[in-house]
């Protein structure tokens, strides 16, 4: 495939009121999600969200090296999003970019808050995120697969985390944004939940909303959190239904 | 307003995180598994849901670490000598101490040399003496069949499925261990101690352990894998035959 750079914003939204990759405004992009893919993890994920891939693995609870690092009360949580040099168009540096420290950052508290972290004291769990591929809405990809691979671990946790962008293009507010809303669009706004117990971990605002946008783009994004859920959970239960049908 | 008990799931259905189990007010032991918001009762864990009459208790199913308790037995790895016991790896996020004095009935002498008795590699059965939220695990091989292992096999289990290959009151135990003929040690850190007569023997007894960790939620289990055995020594002792007759 040959991708040319756009220099000038291109239309957003079409004529019928579509998008540019064919979706209606309140559509999410086709997604896959897959758990257990790696051996040598206690637990990992391989989450595609339309062209995003973000593969991630979890390691612990384990003994915390160094050992004074160790918090007394609770488990400390290392995170690290690393985007591949492959990931996108151009070359990406390997070193851990400034962006990619801050996203590290953002997704460990994000995810800190769905562990039960004080069931571990002493220990450390370690969280690693792979870009694979990046089409827009990486941290929530990434969020998302750590939820996944904590729970592949065996690590108790609150609820499953379920995120999905929505933005603002062309005036329109749109769900799950995709590679040219994200450059091109007036907002683009991250939310993460735990949908069981409609709690918020991560939201975060960049460009500009009206009030009434934000309400409206809150809602959209409580809708498509509620389908990401739905489809996570069936993932984490299909592989023990597959056993479960056939022992029965 | 009344508070009325209700239940959800049914015996033994899968959980996710975030499922609600139940909701109302119950008498409950405290689990990890089990996190209460409110009135509501949700699964923290995938696991499996064990109902009974009105108490619930969520069994997990994923889960490559082992919680210490007082009083468990485990199978430890010795991982380095120090100069008054011994440092070991019991698949905990913590690791366990074994004083020397433990095993010896005194004290250790100053510059004794404690890899005479156990050296990096070993592995050991042992109780935990001591352990909570703010100290490592401490072991003690004091008591009956506590010690060194000096022989058989240790087969790696998942920590969360030691009750399963043990059993409701050991009947897998039992079911493995008359079948196969060996004996057959199962810790609680997810170790497994195998004393087989022969190489086969064991061989089957390895592929039904790990029958019963991929095929842990399921009903039915003992009866298959006593299936499973048999065929398998049925099947060595044709091959067996076989090869005699033909030499």
């Amino acid at each position: 495939m040959i991708r040319v750079l756009q220099v000038q914003k291109p239309k957003l939204i079409l004529e019928d009121g579509r998008r540019l990759d064919g979706r209606k405004p309140d559509e999410l992009r086709p997604m896959k999600m897959e758990i257990g893919v790696l051996k040598n993890a206690d637990g990992s994920s391989l989450v595609e969200v339309g062209n995003t891939k973000i593969i991630a693995a979890v390691y612990g609870p384990r003994e915390m090296h160094p050992r004074h690092l160790a918090l007394p009360n609770r488990a400390t949580l290392r995170v690290r999003y690393h985007m591949t040099p492959f990931s996108t168009d151009e070359r990406k540096s390997p070193a851990p970019s400034r962006r990619e420290i801050e996203l590290s950052k953002v997704i460990r508290e994000a995810l800190e808050s769905s562990i039960l972290v004080e069931q571990f004291p002493r220990s450390s769990i370690d969280v690693f995120m792979e870009v694979i591929q990046a089409d827009a809405g990486t941290r929530l990809a990434s969020l998302m697969a750590a939820s996944l691979a904590v729970v592949d671990a065996g690590i108790p946790v609150k609820d499953v985390i379920a995120a999905v962008a929505v933005g603002k293009a062309d005036g329109v507010v749109v769900l799950d944004l995709n590679e040219p809303e994200d450059m091109w669009g007036e907002a683009d706004m991250p939310v993460a939940m735990l949908p069981s117990l409609g709690q918020i971990t991560l939201i975060q605002l960049n460009g500009n909303m009206t009030q009434q946008e934000f309400k409206q783009g809150l809602e959209l994004a409580y809708k498509g959190i509620n389908t990401i859920y739905n489809l996570e959970k069936e993932v984490l239960r299909s592989k023990f239904a597959e056993i479960h049908e056939e022992g029965s | 307003m009344s508070t009325e008990n209700k239940i959800y799931l049914q015996d033994r259905t899968v959980v996710v995180p975030g499922d609600l189990i139940a909701e109302g007010n119950f008498q409950i032991p405290w689990s990890p598994y089990i996190i209460r918001q409110g009135n509501k009762y949700f699964a923290s864990v995938i696991g499996v849901v064990e109902v009974k009459d009105s108490i619930f208790e969520v069994i997990p199913l994923e889960g490559s670490h082992y919680y210490p308790r007082i009083g468990d037995t485990v199978i430890a790895l010795v991982e380095d000598v120090e100069l008054y016991g011994w440092t070991t790896d019991i698949k905990a996020p913590y690791s366990a101490y074994l004083p020397a004095s433990s095993l010896l009935g005194r004290p250790a002498n100053v510059g004794e040399d404690l890899r005479r008795y156990i050296d990096v590699g070993d592995y050991v059965i042992a109780k935990v003496e001591s352990f909570d939220r703010t100290s490592d695990p401490v072991l003690s091989v004091k008591g009956k069949g506590l010690g060194r292992v000096s022989s058989g096999t240790v087969i790696d289990i998942l920590p969360v499925k030691v009750p399963r290959v043990v059993g409701k009151g050991k009947s897998m135990l039992e079911t493995l261990s008359t079948e196969t003929g060996c004996d057959i040690l199962v810790a609680q850190n997810g170790r497994v101690l195998a004393n087989c007569p022969s190489k086969e023997k064991e061989n089957i007894l390895i592929m039904a352990i790990r029958t019963i960790e991929r095929e842990s939620h399921t009903k039915g289990l003992t009866d298959r894998i006593k299936k499973l055995i048999k065929e398998s020594l049925g099947d060595k002792s044709v091959t067996s035959s076989e090869a005699q007759t033909n030499t």
